[in-house]
């Protein structure tokens, strides 16, 4: 029988001012990768603001932003580069963490002919096989018992990786997580499950989604720990974190993170909360903000500067700047390209099927991008 | 040569390979200590382990949502779905993750998953143990079909998805498990995918099926000869993709055509056999081609033996088509 401890209180290192909690343990984090750890929150911030101005303009077809809910992206700092992630479509800390570079981000979101996924999927769906981040796609929930294969295949292959899925509080409402849980606990798989519970799944909150109290609490059912953690405490986010990896890694098993947080804007560029949100919620939460609150802990132990903010900005809006020009200059990418990867190698009719519609006159996009 | 039914090639196909490739996983409900509810997995797990042949909780989208991730990771997995009935739990994961991956991702995730699952009436199983959905998957890009009719085709068969990199769906014909027997090399040896076989020549009707419905076929048309007609049958053996070229050549020179699929006929396989061979050889037809399938009725129990095509139906259509 498995001992499983449930926390239904809520985990946490920084106050919502970013003081260090009395009686709080810090997680030891080295100067330079705190310092990291934030450059990567203000490129997060930076891209989000940047693609989310494009979309308004018309320049972008589709664009989702996590504004607000940055630090719980963070939890991939306790992993190491052979582990693997899969994650859902709103952790792009998680991605820029691990190396994903700013031109292939925007690259797919453009689908243009440097795009890593061959302008196959719609904006934000990226994969990185290079990073072990994996490729997203939009049925939500389906990552999470691939999530346990993975990481059950490691422990099979007597490798002693662990494997880190991340979905929403809505996707707990699906058979896929159900599923995964239940495999995951009957495996011990080395998996470390992070519910981003951010409120709102577009326009229905989290009360619709269960009738249980926290969605941490679900863990015990399947024979796992359950933490609850302030997802928008970002040292909170990798103490959890490295607890539950280094469970994982020992043998331990999986653990289920509910993070908690908040979604500050929209579902995504076609979504407007105002519809079916109380206005003064995002308010509240804004107190809570992740940036606001370790930019402040920075402040304390003497490593953030005014300076240091504001040419990370610089840096990075000129990045995005740079990229934005070159990928100005980028066409789709060829129109052979669409019938490849369907198989490792082409079978007749799409052979056939390519060199009809190459002998069509081309039709022009009604998009522009 | 030693002889073998169905099972006995498909379970010698799986040990060959679970010796050769030591990544290769075998999972599902059953499929360990007991060694499947029709023993297609008998042995495997005493000599294997529990480590490579998986009970899995009872959960088809668990089985096939583990095995993608498995296969990401870089393990062979071959998950079983006890009955083909019971895919649907996982059609999610089928259809939009494992048949998606490797273009969805620009090529950098092939996931090489073998399906296995028993298909098709004929043992008394009613609705929901009888079931031929092989066009759910035909249709949907990215995954392979592939049904063998008799013993060699299926471990060769077996062998080669084994042996590539796409995911497949193996549907194995239930009804003919253990009837059908024959010669069967015990050494290592590969049926390549993507060709039809053609099981018997003839001039004057092209018989064109797969699976359980080969026995049919061949007795219809072992019937046809004692009347004095002439029938090429063609075992389709790989659904996605098809061999048209084999179909098209025979139809070539018959001019008639018979499909025959226990799936129901309203958009089965057929209707697309139909389609593309006329595309590419309505000159040579002297009439149009039949099919011979199941009915749009869920799949009955008590009037199965009604319910499948039978040798008397495929005779009909035959005449039919020289009577046109």
């Amino acid at each position: 029988m498995v001992a499983v401890q449930i926390q239904d209180d809520l985990r946490r290192v920084l106050d919502d001012e970013g003081k260090v909690l009395a009686g709080a343990k810090v997680p030891e984090i080295p100067e330079e990768d705190l310092l990291q750890l934030f450059d990567k929150m203000m490129l997060v911030r930076v891209v989000d603001d940047r693609m989310m101005r494009l979309q308004r303009q018309g320049r972008l077809g589709f664009y989702m932003k996590s504004i607000g809910e940055e630090a719980s992206h963070f939890a991939v700092y306790a992993l190491r580069k052979t582990d693997w992630v899969f994650p859902s479509y709103r952790e792009q800390g998680a991605w820029f963490w691990r190396g994903y570079s700013v031109e292939k981000y925007i690259n797919q979101l453009y689908g243009n002919s440097r795009d890593p996924v061959k302008g196959r999927q719609m904006p934000v769906h990226h994969s990185a096989v290079d990073l072990n981040l994996v490729s997203i796609s939009s049925p939500v929930g389906t990552q999470i018992p691939q999530a346990v294969g993975a990481a059950h295949a490691a422990k099979i292959m007597g490798k002693d990786d662990v494997v880190m899925a991340y979905f929403g509080e809505g996707t707990s409402s699906t058979g896929a997580f159900h599923v995964g849980m239940n495999f995951a606990g009957v495996y011990k798989a080395p998996v470390v499950l992070i519910c981003r519970n951010n409120g709102w799944a577009i326009s229905v909150p989290r009360e619709k989604q269960t009738a249980a109290k926290t969605f941490a609490s679900k863990a015990v059912g399947y024979g796992m720990p359950g933490v609850r953690v302030d997802g928008n405490d970002i040292l909170a986010m990798i103490q959890v974190s490295r607890e539950a990896v280094e469970r994982a890694r020992s043998g331990g098993g999986p653990t289920m993170i509910e993070a908690l947080t908040y979604r500050q804007q929209g579902h995504s560029s076609s979504d407007d909360p105002s519809v079916y949100r109380d206005p003064d919620e995002p308010a509240i939460w804004k107190a809570k903000d992740p940036v606001k609150r370790f930019r402040n802990y920075l402040k304390h132990i003497g490593l953030w500067s005014e300076e240091l903010e504001t040419r990370t900005m610089e840096a990075h809006n000129d990045e995005v700047t740079r990229v934005l020009k070159e990928s100005d200059t980028l066409g789709a990418p060829p129109l052979e390209s669409m019938f490849d990867d369907v198989y490792e190698e082409m079978p007749w009719n799409l052979k056939e099927q390519r060199d009809y519609l190459m002998a069509q006159e081309r039709t022009k996009s009604p998009h522009s991008h | 040569m030693p002889t073998m039914n169905i099972i006995q090639a498909v379970n010698d196909a799986l040990r060959i390979q679970m010796t050769a490739e030591s990544k290769m996983v075998i999972l599902g409900e059953d499929v360990g200590k007991f060694g499947g509810v029709f023993r297609a997995t008998s042995g495997l797990h005493d000599e294997f382990g529990a480590d490579r042949v998986i009970d899995t909780p009872l959960s088809e989208a668990g089985i096939i949502g583990t095995a993608i991730g498995m296969a990401l990771y870089g393990v062979r997995p071959v998950p079983e779905i006890q009955f083909s009935d019971f895919i649907f739990p996982a059609f999610d994961q089928i259809v939009n993750e494992l048949a998606k991956f490797r273009y969805r991702s620009g090529g950098q995730y092939p996931c090489p998953v073998v399906i296995r699952t028993p298909y098709g009436g004929g043992i008394r199983g009613g609705h929901y143990h009888s079931q031929s959905p092989e066009v759910m998957f035909i249709h949907t890009p990215g995954i392979k079909v592939v049904i063998p009719s008799n013993p060699y085709d299926a471990k060769g068969m077996l062998l080669s998805c084994l042996r590539q990199d796409d995911p497949v769906l193996f549907m194995e014909p239930k009804r003919i498990y253990r009837a059908s027997r024959g010669e069967v090399p015990t050494e290592d040896y590969t049926v390549e995918l993507g060709k039809a076989k053609v099981t018997r020549e003839g001039e004057q009707v092209t018989l064109i099926g797969y699976g359980a419905m080969m026995p049919i076929i061949h007795e219809a048309a072992k019937k046809a000869d004692e009347q004095g007609i002439s029938c090429e049958c063609i075992d389709l053996r790989t659904l996605m993709p098809f061999d048209l070229e084999t179909m098209v050549a025979s139809v070539t020179k018959t001019g008639r055509a018979v499909v025959v699929h226990e799936a129901p006929k309203t958009a089965g396989f057929g209707g697309e056999l139909v389609a593309s061979i006329c595309e590419r050889a309505m000159q040579h037809l002297e009439a149009p081609i039949q099919r011979v399938c199941g009915f749009d009725t869920p799949f009955p129990y008590v009037l199965e033996h009604e319910y499948m095509p039978n040798a008397n139906r495929v005779l009909g259509a035959i005449r039919q088509t020289l009577e046109w």
